[in-house]
């Protein structure tokens, strides 16, 4: 096992790590600010990969494709909050999630309905389908770093977002006290809207930049929802930088698990019970990393607030 | 006056129902009942920990899969004559109910303890999660378990012998299954009378108080949570019986919303809510799929409904109605 | 009953004939319709109805009514609409069935009970071998089939260390057993990967510094998209070539993993260009009827209808003859669409396995036959059916 493989493998789990957190961090925003539990989540990241990839075809742009998807999955978020959700902020996370499972049985069934059974096409642009040789020997997908790019870009902007602006501050302080900023005369209702469209886009952004490596089909979303609150729990609920700790620590962890693990076990067992056993482990790593932090630090790696 | 007479009438209706579906040539009906009885079964005991631990547990189905793989994997090895054990003690498999049924909730009460000894020190969100992720793992368990078909399942040689019950008869399973549920809804009862479950009401409300007051509560919780999860090893055993087949499926994180959604449309912290929620959900599906392949679109919205605006659930309406609450 | 309306439909506009005064013989089809891996069950149904449809509601001149249901992939529910239909809707004959786990729990259970299953898709090893049963027809293929014809073409080629992997579960074990049961050569790697993994980058990675001279993957639906999209974008497709089973190169597929796909060559009992009359009709037809091409799953839902087909005309329509019935349906007197096809001593398919390669035809990916790896190639399960 050469150096360089360990190194791309780590690099792999850092690229992971990123997309998982692309998904984590409108989820994080959502839940920590506004206290809402949502696993149609996965859903609008499924939208935002179906959007983009009709636009995608019918304008032969990848980069429209995503221009579009992202205004119009905010838009299925801001129509779904104004219409059910909103009506849940004051409810308890059990009644949060039994709403938003039934919104995941919707929105399968009627991306099916609109999109068909079948998986749908999407590719990147053509000027990241090339690979960079950044370590010798193992060229590497420019596309890959590119979502390596845009989720650093998100999780500066965020940060920014949240530390540096007026919007960020409301948000800060509707996140610790509702009435008050109400009193100040901020229309909380309509922060709310936002900062859901805020993070029905990220949802999007997650779905549109995962379509070219992924399938994009119906269901997509939930699979990767899972991983995504384990994300979420790990880091803490309501931190983004907990999100973006606990992305790259679970998105290593598996990826190491399914590279290194086989070999290693191999030299213990048989190579037949090595690769199922492995293969058993590596499904269960990320659940195990999470139990363990969790018994470790109940509230998560860097608990928000309270 | 509801209640009651909904209750006595919907006793005799259910007692009357397999010669009823006979009378109708409907005999299927009473499969389908046995199964909509199972889980109602595992709405209760997630209604435990859920209604009146008020611990939001999103992995009850692994409970409910536990118990199903026990009973199937103890029915094969006495179906092939292979010991289940050799080392440290011979221990050989078992067709009997009277011994893998109780082994089920033995074990799924072991495994309870263990999940929720850790499971607990977390609570909300927090423990909604690492409910779930415990699933997951058990989940991915069950599908690598080669020995036992994996993903692919694992089928019964025939049903468990519960003497003097045949439960390849599906009248006389049904019977049954009917008579476990009204046991162990008797039990639930009591127990949710005793000090025990005004405890653990107690818990529910207001744990720190309860605290104060110098209750271990951990302990209550934990104690609540294994018992719920033998229960669900009941429900378990039953449905690997009904289906005479058990695979991961059972253990699907989906499956565990749908269990929640049982007690939740039934009414949590009712001791009937469960059954009237399974009845309910079951036959909504049945009929929906039923009427269009898309039947999600319409179940979907429908839950979020019933979150919104009846979140007392069928029954604490109707206890609600008949001013018991 | 939307089924029934698809049925009656095609009728209607295809042949116009009316259907006969007696009683139609009653089909239960359990198919996954509804959730992941929808795309499967819905192509057998309409595979299935189409066959249907062009005799205006009949089978092998008998009038049928499909009755169509949905399992949602959960065995329990299977379990039931079978009891249902077997019980209430006293159903002689049943198919539809997509995944092994599903078979399993559902095949035993209704054959035990005198009803006749065939199998248009799952065809696990437990119901080949020692589970086999008299009343059991597959009329796909045996789970093992394509990777061994996967298996074969990859020695005969001349590849010597070869990458192997799929899912861990028992579909993915049997798939890379099948394999190695034909392929003489070394292994570079054999891996088990996870139940709906969707990212490769580790996997492909360790592939990568193993070095070998091909790849052998079994990853079905969004898994092998997945896999191929990144393969290729690691720059792997030219370098080093991959082989895989019709199920990630089939119609249902191609369409969403694109160009990635190009020249991968994989092995089928069927495709669309074989030439014989009755694939002809069945890819015109079901492209007039439905606006798509005909899939893999379409096809055998297709054959299944034509089978039973050619058995209820045997008998006359009278299902109660259930020796007749089983005595017809084992001779598979019908014209199957993949050309010669009959039953081995398990009931499973007797036939030929072909390689195909991706190709485009105008914006259009399909396949092509450009190889026959097996001629009447039977399964290695045969032997240990004792009936």
């Amino acid at each position: 096992m050469s150096p360089l493989l360990i190194l791309e493998q780590v690099l792999n789990g850092l690229q992971l790590g990123v997309m998982l957190f692309l998904m984590a961090a409108g989820l994080t925003l959502v839940l920590g600010i506004m206290n809402l539990v949502n696993l149609a989540h996965g859903s609008l990241y499924m939208v935002g990969a179906f959007v983009a990839a009709m636009v995608a075809r019918w304008s032969g742009s990848f980069v429209v494709g995503l221009l579009v998807a992202l205004p119009v999955t905010a838009l299925v978020g801001v129509v779904v909050e104004r219409v059910a959700l909103r009506r849940l902020y004051e409810r308890d996370h059990l009644d949060q999630v039994l709403a938003t499972f039934g919104l995941i049985l919707f929105f399968n069934e009627a991306a099916t309905m609109i999109w068909g059974p079948r998986a749908v096409y999407l590719d990147g642009p053509s000027w990241l389908s090339g690979a960079v040789e950044i370590i010798p020997g193992a060229p590497y997908p420019a596309y890959r770093l590119a979502i390596i790019a845009v989720g650093l870009a998100v999780a500066v902007l965020l940060y920014l977002l949240v530390t540096r602006t007026r919007l960020g501050m409301l948000i800060r302080a509707g996140a610790s006290n509702r009435e008050m900023v109400s009193a100040l005369g901020v229309d909380i209702k309509r922060l709310y809207t936002l900062v859901f469209g805020l993070g029905a886009m990220l949802a999007a952004l997650g779905g549109v930049m995962a379509g070219p490596i992924y399938a994009v089909e119906v269901g997509m979303g939930e699979h990767i929802l899972i991983q995504t609150f384990v994300v979420v729990v790990i880091g803490g609920i309501g931190s983004v930088r907990g999100a973006l700790v606990g992305a790259v620590l679970v998105g290593l962890v598996d990826t190491l698990g399914r590279a290194f693990l086989p070999g290693m076990l191999t030299l213990f067992l048989g190579p037949a019970t090595a690769a199922s056993l492995s293969a058993s482990l590596a499904s269960m790593a990320i659940y195990i990393l999470m139990a363990a932090v969790l018994v470790w630090r109940p509230s998560g790696l860097f608990p928000a607030h309270g | 006056m509801v209640r009651r007479t909904l209750l006595v009438g919907g006793l005799v209706l259910a007692l009357a129902l397999p010669p009823l579906a006979a009378a109708f040539g409907l005999d299927y009906v009473v499969g389908v009942a046995a199964r909509i009885l199972i889980f109602a079964l595992a709405g209760v005991s997630l209604n435990l920990i859920l209604g009146y631990g008020g611990m939001v547990s999103f992995g009850h189905a692994a409970f409910f899969g536990i118990g199903a793989y026990v009973v199937a994997i103890l029915s094969y090895h006495a179906d092939q004559g292979e010991p289940l054990l050799t080392w440290p003690l011979v221990i050989g498999g078992s067709e009997l109910a009277i011994i893998a049924w109780p082994v089920a909730m033995l074990v799924c009460a072991v495994v309870a303890l263990i999940i929720g000894a850790i499971c607990l020190r977390t609570s909300g969100l927090y423990f909604i999660m690492i409910t779930l992720a415990f699933a997951q793992m058990l989940f991915f368990f069950f599908v690598s378990l080669e020995p036992y078909g994996g993903d692919d399942g694992l089928s019964l040689a025939q049903p468990s012998r519960a003497w003097p019950f045949d439960l390849s008869d599906d009248r006389q399973f049904y019977y049954l299954v009917l008579a476990l549920l009204l046991f162990i809804l008797y039990l639930m009862r009591r127990l949710i009378a005793s000090r025990f479950g005004l405890v653990l009401r107690g818990i529910r409300e207001n744990e720190r108080r309860m605290q104060a007051m110098g209750f271990a509560t951990y302990r209550y919780k934990l104690a609540a949570f294994v018992i719920s999860g033998a229960v669900a090893g009941l429900a378990g055993a039953l449905i690997a019986n009904h289906t005479e087949f058990v695979s991961p499926s059972f253990l699907d994180w989906r499956r565990s919303g749908e269990i929640l959604v049982v007690v939740i449309l039934g009414g949590m912290g009712t001791l009937y809510g469960p059954v009237a929620g399974a009845i309910a959900y079951l036959m909504l599906e049945e009929v929906l799929a039923r009427w269009t392949e898309h039947w999600m679109i319409i179940l979907g919205p429908l839950l979020v409904l019933v979150v919104l605006y009846a979140k007392q659930g069928l029954w604490g309406t109707i206890e609600k109605m008949s001013g018991r609450r | 009953m939307k089924l029934q309306l698809i049925a009656l439909g095609l009728a209607g506009a295809l042949l116009a004939v009316p259907a006969g005064a007696a009683e139609p013989v009653k089909i239960g089809m359990i198919t996954t319709l509804s959730g992941g891996g929808s795309a499967l069950g819905i192509d057998i149904r309409d595979g299935f109805a189409l066959a249907i449809g062009q005799e205006g509601g009949s089978l092998g001149g008998v009038p049928v009514e499909l009755m169509a249901e949905d399992d949602g992939r959960k065995p329990e529910k299977a379990t039931e609409i079978a009891n249902r239909m077997v019980e209430r809707d006293k159903i002689g004959i049943m198919t539809g069935i997509v995944w092994s786990n599903l078979a399993i729990a559902v095949v035993p259970k209704v054959t035990g009970k005198g009803v006749f299953y065939v199998s248009p898709n799952a065809g696990p090893s437990k119901l080949a071998g020692a589970g086999c049963g008299p009343n059991y027809f597959n009329v796909a293929w045996q789970n093992d089939n394509l990777h061994e014809a996967m298996g074969q073409y990859v020695t005969e080629k001349g590849y010597k260390n070869v990458y192997i992997m799929a899912p861990n579960y028992p579909a993915g074990k049997d798939a890379l057993k099948g394999f190695k049961r034909f392929f003489k050569g070394d292994l570079a790697g054999e891996v088990y990967t996870k139940l709906g993994q969707t990212d490769y980058a580790a996997e492909i990675a360790a592939l990568r510094s193993a070095k070998p001279d091909a790849v052998f993957f079994f990853l079905p639906g969004g898994m092998g998209i997945s896999f191929l999209k990144q393969y290729a974008q690691a720059g792997l497709t030219d370098k080093v070539p991959v082989f895989g089973p019709a199920f990630s190169f089939d119609q249902t597929i191609l369409g969403a993993v694109g160009d990635a796909a190009l020249g991968v060559i994989n092995s089928s009992q069927w495709n669309k260009d074989i030439d014989n009359p009755a694939n002809a009709a069945f890819v015109a037809d079901f492209q007039k009827a439905y606006g798509r091409l005909p899939s893999l799953y379409a096809s055998q839902g297709y054959d299944a209808a034509r089978l039973i087909g050619s058995a209820l005309m045997a008998v006359g329509g009278d299902v109660s003859n259930a020796d007749g019935f089983r005595t017809a349906l084992k001779k598979a007197d019908f014209a199957s669409v993949r050309g010669k096809f009959r039953f081995g001593p398990n009931n499973h398919p007797v036939q030929d396995i072909y390689v195909r390669q991706v190709v485009k035809e105008g914006d259009v990916l399909t396949n092509k036959i450009i190889a026959t790896a097996f001629t009447d190639h039977a399964d290695a399960y045969a032997a240990e059916c004792k009936m």
